[in-house]
């Protein structure tokens, strides 16, 4: 199990978590879990090329990922975060 | 006759609904809806079922389809937005920065929407707006990357910024695009043609090519379908089908505003009558009023003359911009107009540009403007 830290743009997805568990063996698996609880949050986040958009950063542990192949292990944390994306 | 009028405004930082009593004299706002989410356009189905949809994104998150089908009391995600296909390379693949067009499908074609993307893509719902496909006979044209090249677009990327529907034929599609021009389909978007003759795009070493052209905005005319109006980065321009070639009819403009702008509204029970709303597209293209003087111009004889219509808006120091989603027309006798500055202010004519008033002020800098009968 992995815990997944959401960042405010997408708590609404969530019921307000700030934290959700999931599963999955890298970082796309993870986000395919989290898009079944809860539909459309992993379009908002990767696109449709499964490229991280541009103004999110994830990291696993305190590891920046820049490709959702990325592995995650169980007791990994996941975190999701909104970058700098101007006014 | 008048009646009650809702406007559906789209902001860079949410939605607004403006409700008008029938003699469209006060207005009741609701909202902000999505607030923060950049609002390219906002629509609500004219053929009557009434689902509204909203093209959002935001700074941070990629785009989205919001769907109503309650006026806008609840709201729920498309289940698959428009987004286009998997490639193997996926770095040169193309993705979904935003939609930026809605448009309703034909009238005997209730729940079809379609939606134009940059960068340029074409995409159409067969169940009102839940999920998206793309549409292959343009977006996987041989031709795509020369008719529509995305490096080569507006400050938030190439669009197909309208899609058009003739009246008569469902099949029957026209595409306005920031780097291609218009293309025209027969078949119901199986295959396409530009239709840009007559057009300039003096940014072009060839300042008449096939395609090319900067569309800023075409409307097709509901009672005279044959008669389309084009608003395009380098002029005002009708065509009359079957012809072939555009004319430019802003060259009746005078000389000192010009015929640069973003859009083009017909009045939808006399072809010959139509508005433009002028931007400054000298010098290093500032897009605000002309001089600063803020002022619709009216044709009533399909561009031959323009008059000048700004009683209302500010006589001096008005330096408006108006986008290409935010100027539009009622139904109502006598025809009300409505556009939306990127200053925030929201202003109305309720006969047919002679006065203007402002009707809200203080929002976010508006995209789009969208009137309808209110419900």
């Amino acid at each position: 199990m992995t815990r997944v830290f959401i960042p405010s743009q997408l708590q609404s997805y969530c019921a307000g978590a700030t934290e959700v568990p999931a599963s999955g063996g890298t970082v796309d698996l993870v986000l395919r879990d989290l898009d079944r609880r809860f539909p459309g949050i992993k379009f908002r986040v990767v696109d449709e090329q499964d490229r991280i958009r541009r103004h999110l950063r994830i990291f696993v542990g305190k590891e920046p990922v820049h490709d959702v192949g990325v592995p995650v292990r169980d007791g990994d944390e996941v975190l999701i975060f909104g970058a700098l994306s101007g006014g | 006759m008048t009646t009650a009028i809702q406007l559906l405004v789209g902001t860079r930082k949410g939605a607004w609904i403006f409700n008008s009593d029938a003699g469209r004299s006060s207005w009741r706002v609701e909202g902000p809806l999505h607030l923060g989410q950049i609002v390219n356009h906002f629509v609500v189905d004219r053929r009557g079922g009434g689902t509204m949809l909203m093209a959002a994104k935001t700074g941070h998150l990629g785009p989205t389809i919001f769907r109503s089908t309650d006026g806008g009391k609840s709201w729920a995600e498309a289940k698959r937005p428009p987004a286009f296909a998997k490639s193997a390379d996926t770095q040169a693949a193309r993705a979904v920065d935003h939609t930026f067009w809605l448009e309703p499908g034909h009238a005997s074609e209730p729940g079809v929407w379609w939606a134009g993307t940059s960068p340029p893509g074409l995409f159409v719902s067969h169940d009102d707006g839940v999920t998206w496909d793309g549409v292959a006979g343009f977006n996987d044209h041989a031709m795509y990357d020369k008719w529509v090249p995305a490096d080569a677009g507006t400050p938030d990327g190439a669009l197909l910024n309208q899609i058009a529907i003739d009246p008569r034929d469902p099949a029957h599609i026209y595409l306005a695009t920031s780097t291609g021009g218009v293309f025209e389909s027969l078949d119901r978007a199986e295959t396409w043609a530009p239709l840009n003759k007559g057009v300039e795009a003096n940014f072009l070493p060839d300042p008449y090519p096939e395609y090319g052209q900067d569309a800023h905005y075409i409307a097709v005319h509901p009672q005279n379908p044959d008669r389309l109006y084009q608003q395009n980065h380098c002029g005002i321009y009708r065509i009359d089908r079957p012809s072939e070639t555009w004319e430019r009819i802003g060259l009746a403009m005078p000389k000192g505003v010009g015929d640069i702008g973003f859009t083009v509204i017909p009045h939808p029970r006399d072809a010959d009558t139509a508005w433009v709303f002028p931007m400054d597209g000298t010098d290093v293209w500032p897009r605000t009023s002309p001089g600063g003087k803020p002022a619709a111009y009216r044709t009533k004889d399909a561009g031959k003359s323009w008059a000048r219509q700004d009683r209302g808006f500010p006589r001096e120091q008005g330096w408006f911009t108006v986008k290409r989603q935010a100027f539009c027309a009622d139904a109502a006798d006598p025809l009300g107009l409505y556009l939306g500055t990127t200053g925030g202010e929201l202003w109305m004519s309720d006969d047919e540009g002679e006065n203007w008033r402002s009707i809200a002020a203080h929002l976010p800098e508006i995209y789009s403007v969208v009137a309808a009968p209110a419900t």
